[in-house]
């Protein structure tokens, strides 16, 4: 069966769902923040896949945008986390419940 | 030729994607993400957009993930922090796997992706309308420069924009606060 389309949007599929159990199941925020961005990695591979099939440039263009928000979102995010460090000095996530009850 | 190395850079992504998933180790986490990334941005360039796939490697694989593990030595989460494994919590992330990979095939094997295609094809846009019409695809440099600056001109200043807010943020976030 020769490679289609089909074949790298499963492939996409299936890196989000990777990235979807590792949001899920880790603790550590770095390591879920890195599954996050492994789920956007796969949106963009499924945008650049439908803009090969549909024969136009605007899913290359998206894409492009995408990495320079991500690129700003990790910056902003790292941030976030680092302030979180030096306040509670711990970057799990089941530590951080100060909001719960 | 092609669909043989699609195979291969396919395995290479799923694999270290799993590795950066399941290691309990950050760092070899970070480098499983870097070899997905590579392996992505190689599907890219069998995907006819070798632009995407040299940013990708440039912006993602590079700056980002240098960043990731500039900040996991900085704060040496693994010292401060292990993960307990706990069996309930890795078999509740299979399932998730499993009912996402089930749910994503099976929509994507019973869709019509021509459609769209069919549909642009059967109505090609004129007048007015042809400025929101697809921009024919290319694979230089030059194709997606020219789409940037016309069709896409107020986002990519917006983009621009976003990264200088970024920056400050960043900026505003880590310093200390004067005593």
């Amino acid at each position: 069966m020769p490679v289609g389309i089909l074949h790298h949007l499963v492939l996409a599929g299936v890196l989000f769902a990777i990235g979807l159990t590792g949001v899920l199941v880790r603790r550590n925020l770095i390591a879920v923040y890195m599954s996050l961005e492994l789920m956007l990695t796969a949106c963009t591979l499924g945008l650049v896949a439908f803009s090969k099939q549909n024969n136009a440039m605007d899913g290359n263009l998206f894409v492009f945008f995408i990495i320079t928000v991500a690129a700003a979102e990790v910056a902003v995010g790292l941030a976030l986390i680092v302030a979180l460090f030096r306040k509670r000095g711990t970057v799990r996530s089941d530590e951080l419940t100060s909001l719960k009850n | 030729m092609s669909d043989c190395l699609f195979y291969i850079f396919a395995a290479i992504a799923v694999a270290a994607a799993t590795l950066m998933v399941a290691s309990r180790n950050t760092v070899t986490g970070a480098l499983g993400m870097i070899a997905a990334l590579v392996a992505v941005a190689a599907d890219y360039f069998l995907l006819d957009a070798p632009f995407l796939g040299v940013l990708q490697v440039l912006v993602y694989a590079g700056a980002v993930m240098v960043l990731f593990l500039f900040i996991i030595m900085l704060l040496d989460v693994d010292k401060t922090s292990h993960e307990r494994r706990s069996a309930a919590k890795w078999v509740l992330g299979a399932i998730v796997l499993g009912a996402t990979v089930g749910a994503i095939t099976y929509a994507l094997t019973h869709a019509d992706l021509g459609a769209a295609k069919a549909a642009a094809e059967a109505a090609p846009a004129t007048g007015t309308e042809a400025l929101a019409a697809p921009l024919p695809h290319g694979t230089t440099a030059k194709v997606f420069g020219y789409g940037l600056f016309t069709k896409y001109m107020l986002p990519l200043q917006l983009a621009g924009f976003l990264l200088l807010s970024a920056m400050i943020g960043v900026v505003t976030l880590v310093r200390r606060p004067k005593e």
